[in-house]
């Protein structure tokens, strides 16, 4: 167990090609911080400089009180796991869970126990003499992740483990990897390019984009209040709608549209404004609401996307899948939930709704007055 | 589905007659006396002087000296396949190891000279290297037959390829699991490449096995005298009326075939791996 200490850490590749600059990040010890961002934003990068896979070039990373940027990979106290799992392909379950045990002379009594504990907790137990190569996808990562749990280290690194799954087992194993380290408490670093795992997974997220920190928050707060347009399209699925519009006085012109923001306006003058496709009703036509041309609908089951345009500008909303569909609708939406950031460079621009009353956590009971 | 038809039997057929033949009247003719073949030339039918001819083949003390057996002869040949193609698998591998995994100044160009070196094949340097080994005094010994072979361009050639195409993060695994360049080279390398070194074994065993040119220059004690060395002074002894002993040179040909044979034929599973597919 260990707090990790990043800061202002860069990477620049031999040729001046920088990938990762200026990162600063205080990880508590038991912490699960999720990276995600967009391939190419650095993020493996930024873990495997943690994992001393790559060489540091700027900054300092400590581990517990230690600092380890010329410290090797086999002394940091860690483990991985990587997304083609890595396992020894020649040795069986039992010899890859092993290995690392016996390179560092642990007893073989306490190198069994450790094995017979980890295979317990992982049930790959009959598998043990088994090789990689006769066991499924699902069964190698958990062997993998076995092999990072034998060795009992301070901090457990993931590099996206689950990217070769297919979806259903990829979300068996992600509620399998939080109760894993819920129960371990081993600090957690974990690397997606998935945004939901990112949010299921996390205790805080950090958005990675072009090599710099965009957000860093608890997954909710970064839902509810991105702090860029980059967050906002990257975080929550269907994407938030980004459209321009212009703030006159109270209120917001989007398009043809006219929206009242009952005192919510951030700002004067143009603006991106951001729209949660589940945060949009359909209203009937009529002051404040925007005209919405739809131009197809994609079935969930439980709710229907339907894709369309407001003036010129392509929108997604989420409907129930009872609604009627008709080539014009016209959408509302709470003021409240609407997100304004800069026309300009995207920055978040504090409305009046401060993050916590954006969203009542469901089923919290409120206080009768 | 495709049926087989009898033409491609017959293409089959053909093309094992074609490459069988020569081994079975070989084979065959060894079976004969050496006046008989001398007469009636090669041919297909048992000549019921199996035993003779391949014991006195094996144990008769022949040559010069009157000291070299067929046996012995088979001996020399395997010490030099044998060692032939271990110390090549040694020195390729190691090679590639470190073109491979160090960063080190001139990697690239390191491996482009040994690369290079593939286009000189033994006979160009054939006059240096004994020269070397004559003042290094290894003439006629096991050392001066197998040592200046080792070098292997292809072997280090195809070792790269392999360790490139072993994914990354089996390296970086053992690296974390606490294994420097010697056990992750042992433990996790030398494993993970054994199809493709009883490929090259079977390759180079071969090769080293059907050397010539070089056992002839460097042994003149005929205690070192190789089974391809022996098969020709058989056939030189065409001194007078005598006959050669053609029985014996079919009989020494069909025994220098048979280690070949059966090592191929053990490894062909592993050999077939080797080359056409990387195990991961």
């Amino acid at each position: 167990m260990a707090a990790i200490d990043i800061s202002s850490v860069g990477k620049i590749y031999n040729g001046g090609v920088r990938a990762v600059s200026d990162i600063n990040l205080d990880i508590r010890d038991g912490e699960f911080i999720v990276l995600v961002g967009p391939s190419g934003c650095g993020k493996s990068t930024l873990l495997r400089m943690v994992a001393g896979l790559e060489a540091i070039s700027e900054g300092k990373v400590k581990i517990g009180d230690r600092v380890v940027n010329e410290v090797e990979p086999a002394d940091r106290d860690i483990a991985m796991v990587f997304q083609n799992y890595a396992l020894y392909p020649h040795m069986s379950v039992r010899q890859n869970l092993e290995y690392g045990l016996k390179n560092r002379k642990t007893p073989k009594a306490e190198i069994d126990e450790r094995v017979a504990e980890a295979a317990r907790m992982l049930e790959i137990a009959q598998y043990l003499d088994r090789k990689p190569r006769a066991l499924s996808g699902g069964q190698r990562q958990r062997v993998a992740m076995g092999r990072a749990i034998v060795r009992k280290p301070a901090v457990f690194l993931f590099d996206e483990p689950l990217s070769n799954l297919d979806a259903k087992l990829r979300v068996s194993m992600r509620g399998e990897i939080k109760r894993l380290q819920r129960r371990l408490g081993t600090t957690s670093i974990y690397v997606t390019h998935d945004q939901l795992e990112a949010m299921t997974l996390a205790d805080r997220l950090v958005v990675l984009n072009g090599g710099k920190i965009e957000q860093v928050g608890a997954p909710l707060d970064v839902y509810h209040t991105p702090a860029s347009t980059f967050v906002a399209s990257f975080i929550g699925s269907p994407a938030m709608n980004l459209v321009k519009g212009e703030i006159h006085g109270d209120r917001l012109a989007i398009g043809p549209g006219l929206l009242s923001l009952a005192g919510f306006a951030p700002a004067s003058g143009a603006v991106t404004v951001g729209l949660r496709a589940e945060d949009m009703r359909l209203v009937p036509a009529g002051d404040n609401s925007l005209p919405f041309k739809v131009e197809y609908a994609e079935e969930l089951g439980s709710q229907r996307l339907v894709h369309g345009l407001i003036g010129d500008q392509p929108v997604t909303v989420a409907v129930s899948s009872e609604a009627e569909l008709a080539s014009e609708l016209h959408l509302s939406i709470d003021p409240s939930r609407l997100h304004f950031f800069d026309a300009e460079n995207g920055k978040r621009l504090a409305g009046k709704a401060p993050a916590a009353t954006a969203a009542p956590v469901a089923g919290k009971i409120q206080p009768v007055a | 589905m495709y049926r087989t038809r009898f033409s491609d039997h017959l293409v089959l057929i053909l093309g094992a007659l074609f490459l069988c033949t020569p081994v079975v009247v070989a084979f065959m003719t060894s079976t004969h006396t050496a006046a008989d073949i001398h007469m009636n030339g090669l041919s297909l039918s048992w000549g019921g002087h199996f035993v003779e001819t391949y014991e006195k083949v094996l144990t008769q003390k022949g040559g010069f000296t009157g000291e070299i057996t067929g046996a012995r002869m088979v001996m020399n040949s395997l010490i030099l396949g044998i060692g032939f193609a271990l110390g090549k698998i040694v020195l390729s591998m190691m090679a590639a190891y470190a073109i491979v995994y160090f960063r080190f100044p001139m990697a690239t160009l390191s491996f482009w000279v040994i690369f290079t070196t593939l286009l000189l094949p033994l006979e160009v340097r054939i006059m240096p290297s004994y020269q070397v080994m004559s003042d290094l005094g290894l003439l006629n010994s096991y050392t001066g037959l197998i040592v200046p072979l080792l070098a292997s361009a292809t072997g280090t050639f195809y070792f790269r390829q392999f360790f490139k195409s072993v994914p990354e993060e089996l390296l970086e695994a053992a690296r974390i699991d606490g294994a420097g360049p010697f056990k992750f080279f042992i433990d996790i390398l030398i494993p993970i490449s054994r199809t493709m070194i009883a490929a090259i074994f079977i390759i180079m065993f071969v090769y080293g096995w059907n050397q010539y040119l070089w056992p002839m220059l460097m042994t003149t004690d005929e205690r070192f005298f190789t089974l391809m060395r022996g098969i020709k002074s058989i056939l030189q002894v065409w001194v007078g009326s005598q006959i050669p002993d053609y029985n014996e040179a079919f009989a020494l040909a069909v025994l220098a075939m048979l280690p070949p044979v059966a090592i191929v034929v053990i490894f062909q599973s592993w050999f077939i791996k080797g080359l056409t597919e990387s195990d991961k």
